[in-house]
């Protein structure tokens, strides 16, 4: 059951000018966020009494959950399509699951207004069921601890094997100053390396439940994020106001969960020069586009049940943004249908960017784009909003550049020296692979 | 092998089954409140023909309510008696408003904006720790701070646009009317808007005498008004009631179907999740196909040297 070996540590330079760019702009957007502590939510935002949600419920939680679904995505395939192949590709997935929900949970209490009384959410007495966002809330805060229980055998792993290289070498700059005790310390060390050696085999046993747990509770809490705007019945755009919004969310979080493996898979490849795991990203692609078939044939079928169809083709504000959806979600699965272009590199990426682009401007549309609270109201995000969100989006990605050169994350090398298109290529080359 | 896993999976249907009950009883205290319009609810009538604008409801209400809800840090120095206090709109320091819609110099009304106290609320159904109640008997809708968590999803809910956000305040909270419940009410049995009209606009009784009186009012007058009790059937009925001689459409009071979406979104929520039977089924049929498809794992796998392997298989 464990397969530690799959993965491997990437060694490289933590601190690269990356680095510091993302850097700059996490501790920008954290600023901010304690200027929204100090000063109010209107100091720093856009949002109003007539769009109360902004561009961080909108995008940190409600897109930016689908988009960290690629941990979810890739549970299913593994353990319940039993594709044991694509096993060395969970852990980055559900590093960025990780990155995405807990910042996700992060943007929600900088969003409220009142998070200490957010104990509230554990007091059964007022529980209340009938709200989504109460299942909501209570399923992603669960979720963000089973991301974390199913990341910590990396982390055991590390401190298992662990040579302490940067722990020693900040001693020995201490040296001269403090003179530490090195017995100590090491004895010390000694016993969280036994400590690890002792929890990793007892959580492998149970692993196997928290993995489910990880599969269902997305399942539970992506279709209420749709079921969230359901009430919202005289403000969401008919083009997307529908009692089938928790399937179509459900569905939508499955499509992007696939696409944006295989985008980090080829970003990960070329940023930390790979090669590119070719044959499991056609095999990913050959799923996405019969869940955006079902997805677009429910979308179309409902519109005509409720004799909207009209309103799609009507080509004014609304129609666009539903039409841009709807062709960037099937021009990208017309692509994934040819199985020669599923092959390159270069489609796959594109195609999977044009249906994380489109699945992502569904959930827009139907939290911001189409929501009309009436007449007056407007709202575009501030900057000092959208830095916040930028902040957030660094952080995920420098955590996860950080992250995989401290933790064996990515999937082993020699795994991929037995696929034909990665064969002999250390360095991604799209033409040589398109090929 | 073969028992510990087998033991685990007991062990979590059994966890599953506590999670049932719980939600059950969780269901079962959160029914439903039935959804036949109670007419003996507390309710308001506004009648827009009879409002001479002179805002005294307004004053009032910010005076009687002002120390309730912390509002009081919301006057400025200069203006202890709040005489200057010119607010545009219902926001978080003013639960009750009087607009002017002006069609022509000859064609015009008066409006009130507050809250309609839904029969059945949209910010009730979708407030995730139950800080927006509705009282069975009363009917009121109201608010409270120290339970809400500020996440403004009863504001997306309201299809009026009624529950405001302190978006200026390190410490906000929402601010929307509960009928003078804690202030006025209790003390003179009226609310603070009806209490001091001067010309009767704002009527305060049991809903169903309001009806009597607005369909008595409709029929004496009828050139006055339009023939329409606006509150009477909206959204499975509102207990603050509206009489008016213009289109309310034009009055800011939008037309929204008699249907309410909280019973709508519930059906929805409430089939999904019915005595959390869906999840824990998921869970357990999720299990026994990854536990199963493990073990078949394992079988294949017998040599040490499989990790190369099925990279190769593959």
């Amino acid at each position: 059951m464990s397969h530690h070996d799959d993965y491997q540590t990437h060694q490289a330079k933590i601190l690269t000018p990356s680095f510091y760019v993302l850097l700059t702009l996490t501790t920008i957007g954290f600023a901010l966020v304690a200027l929204r502590f100090i000063k109010g939510l209107g100091a720093v935002t856009n949002m109003n009494d007539g769009y109360p949600w902004g561009i961080w419920i909108t995008y940190d939680v409600a897109t930016g959950t689908a988009i960290a679904c690629g941990g979810y995505a890739m549970a299913i395939l593994i353990y319940i399509r039993n594709h044991m192949q694509y096993h060395p590709m969970i852990r980055s997935a559900v590093l960025t699951s990780l990155f995405g929900y807990g910042l996700a949970g992060f943007s929600v209490m900088v969003d409220v207004g009142r998070p200490w009384n957010a104990y509230n959410f554990f007091i059964p007495a007022h529980w209340q069921a009938n709200s989504a966002m109460f299942e909501v809330a209570l399923c992603v805060m669960a979720y963000t601890t089973v991301l974390l229980i199913e990341f910590l055998p990396a982390i055991l792993t590390t401190i298992e094997e662990g040579k302490w290289r940067r722990l020693n070498a900040l001693l020995d700059w201490l040296e001269p100053v403090v003179k530490p005790d090195r017995d100590a310390v090491n004895s010390k060390l000694e016993r969280v390396r036994l400590g690890a050696a002792w929890l990793r085999p007892k959580l492998n046993k149970v692993l196997i439940f928290v993995i489910v747990l990880g599969i269902t509770l997305p399942t539970m809490h992506q279709s209420s994020l749709g079921s969230l705007v359901l009430i919202a019945a005289t403000k969401v755009h008919p083009l997307w106001h529908t009692g089938f919004l928790p399937l179509l969310f459900l569905i939508n979080c499955v499509y992007i969960g696939y696409s944006i493996a295989i985008i980090e898979s080829v970003i990960s490849s070329y940023a930390f020069k790979r090669p590119f795991e070719v044959k499991e990203l056609a095999g990913l692609a050959k799923i996405i586009p019969f869940l955006t078939l079902i997805w677009l044939t429910v979308v179309i079928g409902d519109l005509a049940w409720r004799g909207q169809i009209g309103r799609a083709l009507a080509l004014d504000f609304y129609s666009g943004f539903f039409l841009l959806e709807f062709c960037l979600i099937a021009g990208g699965s017309l692509i994934l249908f040819n199985s020669r272009k599923r092959e390159s590199v270069r489609w796959l990426f594109l195609s999977a960017a044009l249906i994380t682009l489109g699945g992502a401007l569904y959930r827009f549309n139907v939290y911001l784009i189409g929501f009309q609270p009436g007449k007056g109201w407007h709202y575009f995000p501030s900057l000092a909003e959208l830095m916040i969100t930028v902040g957030i989006v660094a952080f995920e990605i420098l955590g996860y550049q950080v992250l995989v050169k401290v933790f064996p994350v990515l999937p082993k090398l020699h795994l991929n020296l037995h696929l034909p298109y990665g064969q002999g290529r250390h360095l991604p080359d799209a033409k040589g692979v398109k090929a | 092998m073969k028992n510990p896993s087998r033991r685990k999976f007991l062990q979590m249907v059994g966890v599953g089954g506590v999670a049932l009950a719980a939600a059950s009883v969780g269901g079962s205290a959160a029914a439903n409140e039935g959804l036949k319009i109670n007419n003996d609810n507390k309710a308001m009538l506004y009648d827009a023909t009879r409002c001479v604008g002179c805002k005294a409801c307004m004053t009032t209400c910010k005076r009687v309510n002002h120390d309730f809800g912390d509002l009081s840090y919301e006057q400025a120095a200069f203006d202890p008696d709040g005489l200057w206090d010119a607010p545009q709109d219902l926001s978080g320091d003013t639960r009750t408003l009087i607009k002017l819609y002006k069609e022509s110099p000859t064609r015009w009304s008066y409006v009130k904006h507050s809250c309609m106290h839904c029969q059945k609320p949209s910010c009730v159904s979708v407030c995730p720790v139950g800080a927006m109640t509705r009282d069975p008997q009363s009917g009121i809708v109201a608010y409270d701070k120290n339970v809400c968590i500020g996440c403004r999803y009863c504001q997306i809910g309201c299809a009026f646009n009624i529950p405001r956000f302190q978006w200026n305040k390190a410490l906000p909270q929402i601010v929307k009317c509960d009928m003078c419940k804690s202030t006025e009410l209790p003390r003179t049995g009226t609310t603070g808007c009806a209490g001091v009209c001067p010309v009767d606009a704002i009527h305060f009784g049991r809903r169903g005498d309001l009806l009597a009186m607005a369909r008595q009012r409709l029929a004496e007058k009828p050139e006055k008004y339009i023939q329409y009790i606006y509150g009477e059937h909206e959204l499975g009925g509102l207990d603050h009631l509206y009489l008016a001689g213009l289109p309310f459409e034009k009055l800011g009071l939008p037309v929204v179907g008699d249907q309410a979406p909280a019973v709508f979104s519930e059906k929805i929520q409430h089939t999904i999740y019915k005595g959390f039977i869906a999840p824990v089924a998921l869970y357990s049929s999720l299990c026994y196909v990854a536990i199963r498809n493990m073990k078949q794992g394992e079988e294949k796998k017998g040599t040490p040297a499989s990790a190369e392997k099925k990279g190769e298989d593959a």
